[in-house]
């Protein structure tokens, strides 16, 4: 049966927190995991299977600034930022340090925290709009810093070859093995997020959303909370930044500007702002949509009426990537978790939906 | 000295055509308090619109300009009714993302619609640059400056001379008095749109004249928030000096320092000026001061 919420209710604190809210999701979890690990990988061709990386990669990413925008309410227009701090970090650390790939990963993250915590300090000060802008300033400092600076970009427009990714004796090398790697840091990612999003912590970032002063007054100390919403999203940023310049092999400037800030934004905006699976839900639609509408515009390839199909293409991405933003805020401000949840909660009551 | 001074007179021409841009964003800001993201690439549709009417249809420059008028200000209604109004009430980020969303749609929408590669806008001005010693100012940019100031003049009498301009003010100033004044808030914001589709119009012509019009004219909507975070969100001369400052800052030091960092500095300064302003001084120097700590 699927209503499975029939019956049970919760009576202490910790129940109300539990990572499963009801006994059949410890199942359903599992499932999923398991078709993610042993059949997913298998039965798909290798295209897909880059979709598939490219969106466990902004699972990362996304679930990190929900976090920050989400749950503490902050917005970041400068994301990309965090990102191409871990990915350079781990790319400069890789190729002239020689660390292992698990270092260059950790360091990628801790750096972006740094660099978070200082990029949040305005949060201090400004906020909505203002501290919009200011994580904006951060996007085009960062971007100009890595044009500018050999040391770090390798010069203008440069890129950093970066070897594949190994642990151990193992090198993630083909395409399913990097598959693997993502998937595992995704689990990792999820994990950490659900659980942020369910302590301590993660109730006094929603309490600082909700209302900054009246959090303050409830004890809540602020500024702490806000920088460290700022250093935890941006640790997930820069482990993202990692991770992707693991697996394409270069850490070039052109991944991490001001549209890949904006396509996360845009990522939990049509996940759900606020919700772990939301972000995933987004990431993956928000990854998969542009792949899937060149392959279909291939298949009509000839019967449109247009003479160069590629830049048509490219720009009816952008089209339809605009448009959507816009209809899911104007039609479901609460994105597509909320629209997982209208579905569940159909088929919880059905067929007595009255 | 003369170096100086060429860089500082260029610098704040460039600047007066900055704040043409930014003249949208305040008009919008100031009466509906809705964050326009997409500026940029209003003016790039405007652009987009005057070089069709003319290389497509073949009109004359003057008409293409007034048609571009007209549909720019139909555009500003459309937008407000559709978009804009649904967001009121709801969270900033919102009315960012959906300005946002906006400007990525428009950027795909107007290459599809006339062509992805750059189309000049004559406006068939003097090739001859205007010459003060070892000044050059070319005369698009003084048209610009030319531009910018006759909006302002005409938006000053708007805005001090005209029912509908006192209107405008008290909805910024405050919705509820305003309404209970017999004021009706609904056509302000309309109004305010079509205000910023007229900026909009001479933006494009300005700029489209000056860089050619394609996709990137948009990217100069992103130039807008250091002028308008220095000059005060909703001040209109906030909007000039923050202008004339982001414009000369950036030439001058663009000019001394810039054989020093491998150049691009003219993308750098802006925003680190608007950082140490959003440090010190968050409102800008002549916005509305709302107080609130945390």
């Amino acid at each position: 049966m699927i209503n499975r919420e029939c019956g049970i209710f919760r009576t202490t604190y910790q129940a109300d927190m539990s990572l499963y809210g009801v006994p059949l999701a410890r199942i359903t979890v599992a499932a999923f995991a398991l078709f993610f690990a042993l059949v997913f990988p298998f039965v798909v061709d290798h295209k897909h299977l880059v979709w598939a990386n490219f969106a466990g990669i902004s699972i990362v990413a996304a679930i990190g600034l929900n976090l920050l925008t989400g749950y503490t309410g902050q917005i970041s227009i400068g994301h990309a930022a965090f990102m191409a701090t871990g990915g350079y970090t781990a790319a400069i650390m890789t190729t002239r340090a020689d660390v292992p790939f698990w270092v260059g990963l950790i360091a990628g993250g801790v750096f972006a925290s740094a660099y978070g915590l200082i990029v949040g300090l305005p949060s201090v000060r400004v906020k909505g709009f203002y501290l919009a802008i200011a994580t904006l300033a951060a996007q085009f400092i960062t971007e100009w810093i890595i044009n500018h600076v050999e040391w770090i970009g390798g010069g203008f427009q440069a890129s950093i070859i970066v070897p594949p990714a190994s642990l151990g004796p193992v090198r993630f090398d083909t395409e399913l093995e990097k598959y693997y790697l993502v998937l595992a840091l995704v689990v990792l990612a999820v994990v950490a997020g659900l659980n942020i999003a369910r302590s301590r912590l993660g109730r006094a970032f929603v309490a600082i959303r909700d209302r900054d002063v009246a959090a303050e007054i409830i004890g809540v100390d602020i500024f702490r909370y806000k920088l460290l919403s700022f250093m935890i999203s941006s640790f997930f940023a820069g482990v993202a930044g990692a991770l992707y310049v693991y697996y394409v092999g270069t850490a070039t400037i052109e991944a991490f500007q001001i549209s890949r800030s904006i396509e996360i934004l845009a990522m939990i905006i049509i996940g759900g702002l606020g919700s772990i699976l939301g972000s995933i839900f987004g990431a993956v639609f928000v990854v998969v949509l542009p792949l899937a509408l060149e392959d279909i515009l291939e298949f009509f390839r000839g019967v449109l009426p247009v003479t160069d199909i590629d830049t048509f293409v490219s720009q009816l991405k952008l089209m339809v990537f605009g448009g959507l933003i816009m209809l899911f805020l104007m039609v479901e401000p609460e994105g597509l978790n909320r629209l997982w949840r209208n579905v569940k909660d159909y088929f919880r009551v059905w067929p007595f939906s009255y | 000295m003369d170096f100086f001074l060429s860089l500082l007179v260029k610098g704040l021409t460039l600047g007066c055509i900055y704040a043409l841009v930014a003249l949208g964003f305040v008009l919008i800001y100031k009466a509906t308090s809705v964050i326009n993201f997409a500026v940029g690439e209003m003016m790039m549709l405007a652009g987009f619109l005057i070089t069709a009417f003319v290389g497509l249809y073949g009109l004359p420059l003057a008409a293409a300009i007034g048609l571009s008028l007209l549909l720019m200000v139909l555009f500003g209604f459309v937008l407000e009714r559709g978009v804009l109004r649904p967001m009121i009430g709801r969270p900033v980020i919102g009315m960012i993302m959906a300005t946002l969303g906006l400007g990525i749609f428009l950027r795909g929408f107007a290459p599809v619609m006339w062509g992805v590669d750059k189309k000049n806008l004559d406006l068939m001005l003097p090739a001859q640059p205007l010459r003060l010693e070892s000044i050059v100012v070319p005369p698009v940019d003084l048209a610009g400056v030319g531009i910018t100031l006759f909006l302002l003049a005409c938006f000053a009498y708007f805005f001090q001379r005209t029912r509908s301009g006192i209107a405008v003010r008290a909805v910024a100033d405050d919705q509820q008095a305003a309404m209970a004044m017999g004021i009706r808030v609904s056509t302000v914001f309309a109004l305010s749109w079509a205000l910023a589709g007229i900026t909009a119009v001479a933006g494009g012509v300005v700029w489209g004249n000056k860089i050619g019009v394609d996709q990137y004219l948009s990217l100069l909507g992103l130039r807008v928030f250091p002028v308008v975070i220095l000059g005060g969100l909703d001040s209109i001369a906030g909007t000039i000096i923050g202008g004339l400052v982001v414009g000369a800052s950036e030439n001058i030091f663009g000019g001394y320092f810039d054989k020093y960092v491998g150049g691009g500095l003219k993308d750098f300064v802006p925003y680190v000026l608007m950082l140490l302003v959003l440090m010190v001084r968050p409102y800008g120097l002549f916005g509305r001061e709302v107080i609130e700590r945390v």
